[in-house]
């Protein structure tokens, strides 16, 4: 069944371009997979690790700016792309270390996320001389990997979709994976897991790394397909709207934070057609969420769907448990 | 020499004003555990409701008392109906007042619209006082020595009153109080309104220099952050300390490291947490 | 009954139809379509004050012309941007490919315009645009933008001119936010001010989000007068702390330092401020008329530099459609009609656009001034034909550095 699913996701998603209905839904579904990217990245911090963080998009920024310089000083798409992978992971681990001090979780890390993100943004705003400051940096071409132009949407969106697969897929191979496992134990009990041996600062670090990994690739999808980048794209705002999108899609489950990209990107984009205040909508959306489904979108439709198609309870007299294979499915 | 004079001066005075912002953000972050980040927020509403009461014939001061007392009824609304469900479950907290943020912002630009809103400064304390050659604005000193009184208003209340003590156990050991009996839920809700009081009235003080304007909220909610992290949550002496030392680097890092303006703000916020989480005068963590 | 068609009559009916027909202007009968323009602005967040604007004037012109050009009927979509690049590359992709739009007015903030141009130029869609980015007219530009308001220093260099000549300043402390737009204003003024006798001693550059300006007001002194070029609420806050500090000296601002629109908003510290502006509202011409009449009925506000800046555009595109006989296929010619526009009748009086398509017209001189219980800018001088070169030679000018933060740089 789950496989079925799977797979009609998977024709949807890659015939988008003809049934969407033009190219302006076409760019909406290119930047819903970027974000989903990136909101895949945050959620092996937030939902496996259990570590809340607001300052990603500084990693993201970190990774588009540095793409931004190197493309317009005449480098390559390659060396561009590497240097920028390069450059962000070395942040990621200084933040890493810096955030993981102390306590390591909780409110506290949450607080020097949020510091690191505005120190990169003071920097992306007044270090003119290498971000153009408000301006931000303009980029004029996409890569041609093999040979073939993403010019068009179309084949841009396929190029992003083959980096989310990549995303998804690598992500739900760690998070099966025994690391994955020892990673949501540090989630759980972080004591116990320390007392039986494992190294919870370095199983954290490694996290923080993987995460800002996927945040740099965001950043180059960011780049790539708005072909600018500047200040707002690491203001405080970008990193809570994509913490917004892992927990109102469902932090710690695999297809949550692509829910939650989807959500906010339309909301955004294209509901602000629609409704003038779109930003109170947002706001309640996500007030709503929190409240009622806190787990978020995903499973609590889930639990929802669950209880819409659990068997009535069996008659009280009957005391008998339930045969295996009855039930409420888990 | 006057130019570090008056970044002396002015360091005072804003971090008066700093004070009156953070005190409550940092009981309600001490006792309930949450970053209130709607606070910011009811920073700005409590402007636009002191604007538009004074525009309707109020007074200055009972404009700010009363627009303090409807942000506080607004405050103790979200935390009975919203907060209270989330008990227990900080991060979901959080991420409510980062919502209601967003709500709140953009009802004032329904309501006040786009442009800035002045706030006159009371006829009483227009102009400046001059101290031999120097001249300070009569307002701004006025800040200080209100952000005094509060200071030791809030003292006497923490130290010295029942609810003051009750305040202090929760902040302490929350699980503690309330085998003591005390009733904690209600005294959420309690600081909260106080807090929620203390933003909108530090609010409208602040309007005469600020005025009210779409983004003041999300231009004021980083000091606070600041004040409260170097200071330590929890601690009124830290809000006060952290004010004074946020003023000071603010105006010193502004004037004499102007590229670095944000940094010269964020990186002891860093350093502190990395460093010494608890700030300067909080409790250690649990 | 039947209904039967006599030959008779039919010949009849046809002829007078023909006969009708053929008397019609051939506008009414060219395009039945409807000529769509996108309106790209900021509705929510810190910008929203001026984009707000934006609109009020677009919607006001099309009211005013009963939303018929040329003989087409007008279809207004508006997108609101968000403030941000990526959300205005977004809305213009909606406006562009969903919308088919056949123009676009705004955006309005420099990073905005700049994160759209090259998506714009290559679909060909012209852009009539308020953001002053100078580049946009200079050393990048675009084919299909419009400018009918102002480069960043296109209104400072008369302002300079005006300050050293005639209001007699030696030495002046500028002070803006810190982007690209207050760094080109006041490098616009320097140059000018400099170049006739005057010096700049000291540039200052608060952040664009300063809650306190304190730390620059303490380090204004020494000088003649304060050149500031705050934008948005930012003057509002800016001068009132000015005056609160005690400061005395003379301030000279830019267009929005002082705009039309900000005036119920500002107290005493405004009066006495002498700004340079596209647009003022003491200019009587009966367009300008039209439009003041008709924002103080619809939104209890007098136009400023941003309704009036839409109205305006909303004219330009009417004179160019008025060229191209209502025809709007032909992407360039559209264009071309657009750049040969030079019209008189217009709120900020008579200008044409250069071959950049960046304006050439009239700049005011104002002073700010207390009548009864109102502020008003009064008009002290005007400079006509300003181009955005001021006095220079084209070539010179674009063969210098593009004016930044440290260009021109301080003497001594």
């Amino acid at each position: 069944m789950k496989r079925l699913a799977l797979a009609a996701a998977l024709v949807v998603l890659a015939t988008l371009p003809f049934w969407a209905g033009g190219t302006f839904y076409i760019n909406i579904g290119s930047q819903i997979l970027l974000y989903a990217v990136f909101a895949l990245g945050i959620n092996i911090l937030v939902g496996y690790a259990g570590l809340v963080t607001l300052g990603h998009a500084g990693l993201l920024g970190i990774a588009a700016y540095t793409a931004a310089r190197l493309l317009n000083g005449g480098h390559g798409h390659t060396a561009a792309v590497l240097a920028a992978l390069a450059l962000t992971l070395a942040a990621a681990a200084l933040f890493a270390t810096l955030a993981l001090r102390g306590s390591g979780s909780g409110i506290g890390f949450v607080m020097i996320t949020l510091a690191i993100g505005q120190i990169v943004w003071g920097v992306a705003y007044r270090w003119i001389s290498i971000t153009n400051g408000d301006n931000g940096i303009s980029v004029s071409a996409r890569p041609s990997p093999l040979g073939l132009s993403l010019t068009a949407p179309a084949h841009f969106y396929w190029a992003i979709l083959v980096v989310f697969l990549a995303a998804l897929g690598s992500i739900a191979m760690l998070v099966a994976s025994p690391f994955g496992a020892s990673l949501r134990g540090t989630r759980d009990q972080p004591r116990r897991m320390a007392a039986l041996g494992y190294h919870v600062w370095m199983i954290r670090f490694l996290a923080f790394l993987l995460s800002g990994l996927w945040s740099g690739v965001a950043g180059l999808l960011f780049l790539y397909y708005n072909q600018f980048v500047s200040p707002q794209a690491v203001a405080l705002t970008a990193s809570a709207e994509a913490l917004l999108m892992v927990i109102a899609g469902g932090s710690g489950t695999l297809l949550g934070p692509v829910v939650g990209a989807g959500l906010v990107v339309v909301m955004k984009n294209v509901a602000s057609a629609y409704i003038e205040r779109w930003n109170f909508v947002l706001g309640a959306i996500f007030v709503a969420i929190v409240v009622f489904m806190p787990e978020g979108l995903v499973p609590g439709a889930a639990r929802l769907w669950r209880r819409a198609t659990a068997r009535p309870a069996a008659p009280a007299v009957v005391a008998a448990a339930p045969a295996p294979g009855e039930g409420p499915a888990q | 020499m006057s130019l570090w004079l008056v970044l002396a001066v002015n360091s005072v005075t804003l971090g008066g004003l700093l004070f009156l912002l953070s005190a409550g953000f940092s009981l309600i972050f001490g006792l309930m555990r949450i970053p209130n980040l709607t606070h910011g927020s009811f920073f700005m509403l409590g402007g636009y409701f002191a604007a538009s009461l004074i525009e309707w014939g109020l007074g200055f001061w009972p404009a700010a008392m009363v627009s303090g007392l409807l942000v506080a009824a607004l405050g103790g609304l979200v935390e009975r109906l919203i907060l209270r469900r989330l008990a227990g479950a900080e991060l979901a907290q959080v991420l409510v007042t980062l919502g209601l943020s967003f709500m709140i912002a953009d009802v004032c630009l329904k309501v006040w619209t786009g442009d800035p809103v002045r706030i006159a400064t009371p006829p009483a304390l227009q102009g400046v006082t001059s101290v031999g050659s120097f001249a300070f604005p009569t307002y701004r000193i006025a800040i200080s020595l209100v952000a005094v009184a509060f200071a030791v208003a809030l003292w006497a209340l923490l130290d010295r009153t029942r609810l003051g003590a009750m305040i202090r156990a929760g902040v302490d050991d929350p699980d503690m109080a309330r085998v003591a009996g005390i009733r904690v839920s209600r005294l959420f809700t309690i600081v909260f309104c106080l807090g929620a009081w203390l933003a909108g009235f530090a609010g409208v003080i602040g309007g005469p220099i600020l005025s009210v304007y779409p983004g003041l909220d999300q231009e004021m909610l980083p000091l606070a952050l600041v004040v409260v992290i170097l200071g330590g949550s929890g601690s009124l002496l830290g809000s006060l300390v952290g004010s004074f030392i946020v003023g000071f680097l603010y105006n010193f890092g502004q004037a004499m490291f102007p590229e670095l303006a944000y940094v010269v703000l964020f990186l002891p916020m860093l350093i502190v947490l990395v460093v010494r989480p608890q700030g300067l005068f909080g409790r250690p963590a649990v | 009954m039947s209904l039967t068609l006599s030959r008779r009559s039919f010949l009849a009916g046809s002829t007078i139809l023909a006969a009708g027909t053929a008397g019609l202007p051939t506008r009414a009968r060219a395009q039945s379509k409807p000529v769509r323009i996108g309106l790209l602005t900021v509705k929510t967040g810190p910008l929203a004050a001026g984009g707000i604007q934006m609109e009020q004037g677009t919607l006001r012109f099309f009211k005013d012309r009963n939303y018929m050009l040329a003989g087409r009927k007008v279809e207004l979509v508006v997108a609101d941007t968000g403030g941000n690049p990526a959300g205005t590359k977004t809305k213009t992709q909606e406006l562009i490919e969903r919308e088919n739009v056949d123009m676009i007015f705004g955006p309005l903030a420099a990073f905005e315009l700049l994160a759209i141009t090259d998506y714009t130029a290559q679909a060909k869609v012209p852009v009539l645009s308020l953001a002053a980015a100078e580049d946009m007219t200079q050393r990048r530009p675009n084919p299909y933008f419009i400018r009918a308001s102002a480069t960043s220093s296109q209104n400072m260099h008369p302002l300079a001119d005006y300050a050293a000549k005639e209001l007699k300043f030696k030495t002046v402390i500028t002070i803006a936010d810190d982007f690209a737009f207050g760094h080109e204003q006041m490098a616009g003024f320097q140059r000018v001010f400099e170049d006739a006798g005057g010096r700049v001693v000291k540039k200052l550059w608060p952040p664009l989000t300063t809650p306190d300006y304190t730390p620059y007001l303490a380090q204004i002194s020494g000088a003649d007068a304060l050149v500031q070029g705050f934008a948005g609420s930012n003057p509002l806050k800016f001068m009132k702390q000015y005056r609160d500090q005690g400061l005395k000296l003379p301030v000279l601002g830019g267009g929005p330092a002082c705009d039309d629109a900000l005036l119920k908003s500002y107290g005493d510290e405004a009066v006495g401020v002498i700004s340079c502006s596209a647009y003022t509202g003491d200019l009587d011409t009966p367009s300008n008329k039209r439009l003041i009449d008709g924002m103080v009925r619809d939104y209890g506000n007098i136009p400023g530099l941003y309704s009036a800046g839409l109205y305006i555009n909303g004219q330009v595109a009417e004179a160019a459609l008025e060229k191209t006989g209502g025809k709007t296929d032909d992407r360039e010619a559209f264009n071309r009609a657009l750049r040969a526009v030079s019209l008189t009748d217009t709120p900020r009086g008579p200008f044409s656009f250069d071959h950049f398509g960046n304006v050439v017209g009239n700049f005011y001189i104002r002073r700010c001034e207390r009548k009864g219980d109102k502020l008003v800018n009064t008009t002290i001088k005007t400079y006509p034909k300003v181009s955005q070169f001021w006095t220079y030679d084209e070539k010179w000018f674009l063969a210098q550095p593009v004016y930044s933060r440290d260009y021109p740089p301080l003497k001594g």
